[in-house]
């Protein structure tokens, strides 16, 4: 399914690129420049919409935005074939060494925050958890809905892949929530799907099934439950108030890196996102702005 | 005469360019597969020493925290595969029964090109398919926890098995002369005694070959089944692991190889899981090839 996406964004990159007098253009004169935006797949349709709204008030910059994870776009950093890479969690010290090996010093940007949402089918009345419970339940310790107030029914567990920024995130702040040196491992029995859309089209029609997803993939046909970070602990559900003032536990800074400190073109771009206009697109795609 | 000479020679030097050209596609041909095998074992054989095999032997598939366990992928594949053969089998052996020796002729000629669009559907659609309708009627009808397990991507690697059993098998149940038929009716067998006891049994090497494209295609399927089979790394050695999710090698492999640095432990293990998937496939034919070997030399001899 990713894969697919990915196909699909990279065909309508190639087709517009062969259709607009713009980039027929050639290079060597100057007036044209492509820069590569490669990586998470949660950020991918927020770096399409910057791409296209931008390239509208600067026809000479084109912007190539492919997906195919945060390990990915680092990978592609790392390896000097892209100039932006797109990531849902922090670089990892390897790939920071790896990078450095190639003489390249990966320059980290803030551009958005997202909150990860808890989902269940909309007919599961379980209405709130705290985040030790959701650690329980992807951990396997909890396998029956009855064991927190909802119906006798067995919990299906969904996950996005193991190489997904999403995944890794889920796994330190929530399954072992944010505990250095604990082992602990999603459940044998999590359903790992290839994308955002399985998990929300299995939980739409499946009452037993649990799963988490970004804010902006989250549609109105699914039950986001409320999560409290303790027991006695304020039960809060994710929007952009309830982020930015700290109150909703599971959320993450959303990244983009660059091969040392951004210059040119790509300095103005990344400008231009940290910025009002930039900031207003996060708004509309259901991420969070920055302040 | 001199014309006839630079003929001659015109006709040879075509002669000889045609030949060397298929010499060399053929070469090509095999050369391809030679290097695609050296690649896998130059990229794939690293991880038996780098990782223990104790470790890639265990039943834990969580490459993220360095556990490579390949049994549970193993696993998958072979319940899904399995099932995929017993759901297909059957039913493709009985449709090519019914084309060739039952069905009218008109009937005939509508059925067979239908059959063959089914081959032509490529199985994302089969995967879309299986998401969005086949996984919740799975789950409702025998009541399971969740409609993405290895009995949904049993049914759709059927589904894309049968066209290739359908027609190889019709055409071998095709190829049995006329005669054979006319004789056991003759010496009084009922229509369905020549169908199971004459032409099925001396159809049997062609059907044979059906059956081992069609698991072929089976073994190999990656999208569909990527898309339904749930993609849990879990062995359950209960009756009702078919009803369970399971993770297949092919689906490792498409999902993890796009997000794997190169060269690295996990991309070296990927590799890996593609040897077994080589030799798996490269055992199922050359079993298959055997017993058709032994098969047509036995009945060479019985009708000789």
């Amino acid at each position: 399914m990713r894969n697919l996406g990915l196909f699909l964004l990279l065909s309508v990159w190639v087709l517009a690129a062969c259709g607009s007098p713009a980039s027929a253009q050639s290079s060597s004169s100057g007036s044209q420049h492509t820069i590569e935006d490669v990586g998470s797949d949660t950020i991918v349709n927020l770096a399409l919409a910057w791409a296209e709204a931008y390239q509208k008030t600067n026809p000479a910059v084109s912007i190539s935005v492919s997906g195919g994870g945060s390990g990915t776009g680092l990978a592609a950093l790392i390896n000097g074939t892209t100039y932006i890479a797109n990531a849902s969690r922090k670089i990892k010290p390897e790939e920071m060494a790896d990078a450095q090996q190639n003489g390249i010093e990966p320059y980290e940007i803030e551009i958005a925050r997202d909150a990860i949402g808890v989902i269940v089918h909309p007919e599961n009345p379980v209405q709130q958890l705290t985040l030790q419970q959701v650690s329980d339940i992807y951990s396997g310790k909890i396998t029956n809905w009855k064991e927190i107030g909802g119906e006798d029914r067995p919990i299906v567990l969904l996950s996005r892949e193991s190489n997904s920024g999403t995944h890794v995130y889920f796994l330190e702040e929530v399954v072992r929530q944010g505990r250095k040196g604990d082992k602990t491992l999603f459940s044998q029995d999590t359903l790992l799907l290839p994308s955002s859309e399985g998990i929300i089209a299995e939980v739409r029609q499946n009452p037993n099934a649990i799963g988490y997803d970004g804010l902006g993939y989250i549609t109105a046909d699914v039950k986001t439950l409320a999560i409290a970070p303790q027991v006695d602990g304020e039960y809060v559900k994710p929007s952009v108030e309830t982020v930015n003032n700290g109150k909703y536990p599971i959320a993450r800074p959303l990244f983009m890196y660059t091969p040392g400190e951004p210059q040119g073109d790509v300095k103005t771009y990344l400008d231009w996102i940290l910025g009002p206009d930039g900031q207003q697109i996060v708004g509309e795609l259901g991420f969070v702005p920055l302040q | 005469m001199n014309t006839s000479i630079t003929e001659r020679k015109r006709t040879s030097l075509t002669e000889f360019a045609a030949e060397r050209l298929i010499k060399a596609s053929g070469a090509v041909a095999i050369i391809f597969v030679f290097l695609i095998f050296a690649f896998l074992l130059r990229e794939g054989l690293p991880a038996f020493t780098e990782v223990p095999l104790d470790n890639l032997f265990s039943t834990r598939w969580y490459p993220i925290e360095g556990l490579y366990g390949m049994l549970p992928l193993l696993f998958g594949s072979l319940v899904v595969t399995i099932g995929a053969a017993l759901i297909a089998m059957p039913i493709g052996l009985l449709t090519a029964i019914f084309i060739a020796e039952i069905a009218p002729r008109w009937l005939r000629e509508i059925l067979k090109p239908m059959i063959e669009i089914v081959a032509g559907i490529p199985s994302v659609v089969l995967g879309f398919f299986g998401v969005a309708v086949l996984s919740s009627v799975v789950r409702q009808t025998l009541n399971l926890p969740t409609g993405l397990t290895a009995f949904t991507g049993a049914l759709i690697l059927a589904y894309m098995a049968l066209p290739t059993i359908v027609s190889v098998a019709e055409d071998a149940l095709d190829a049995v002369p006329r005669s054979y038929r006319d004789a056991a009716l003759a010496l009084g067998a009922t229509k369905w005694q020549t169908i199971w006891m004459v032409t099925v049994k001396a159809g049997k090497s062609g059907i044979l070959t059906a059956m081992m494209l069609g698991v072929g295609r089976a073994i190999g399927e990656t999208m569909a089944v990527l898309m339904v089979t749930g993609n849990a790394a879990r062995i359950a050695l209960d009756p009702g692991a078919l009803f369970n999710p399971v993770r297949t090698m092919t689906a490792t492999i498409a999902a993890e190889m796009g997000e794997v640095a190169q060269g690295s432990t996990h991309f070296h293990v990927l590799f890996a899981i593609g040897i077994v998937l080589f030799v798996i496939t490269f055992l199922v034919n050359l079993i298959a090839s055997f017993a058709i070997f032994r098969q047509s030399k036995r009945s060479a001899r019985l009708l000789s």
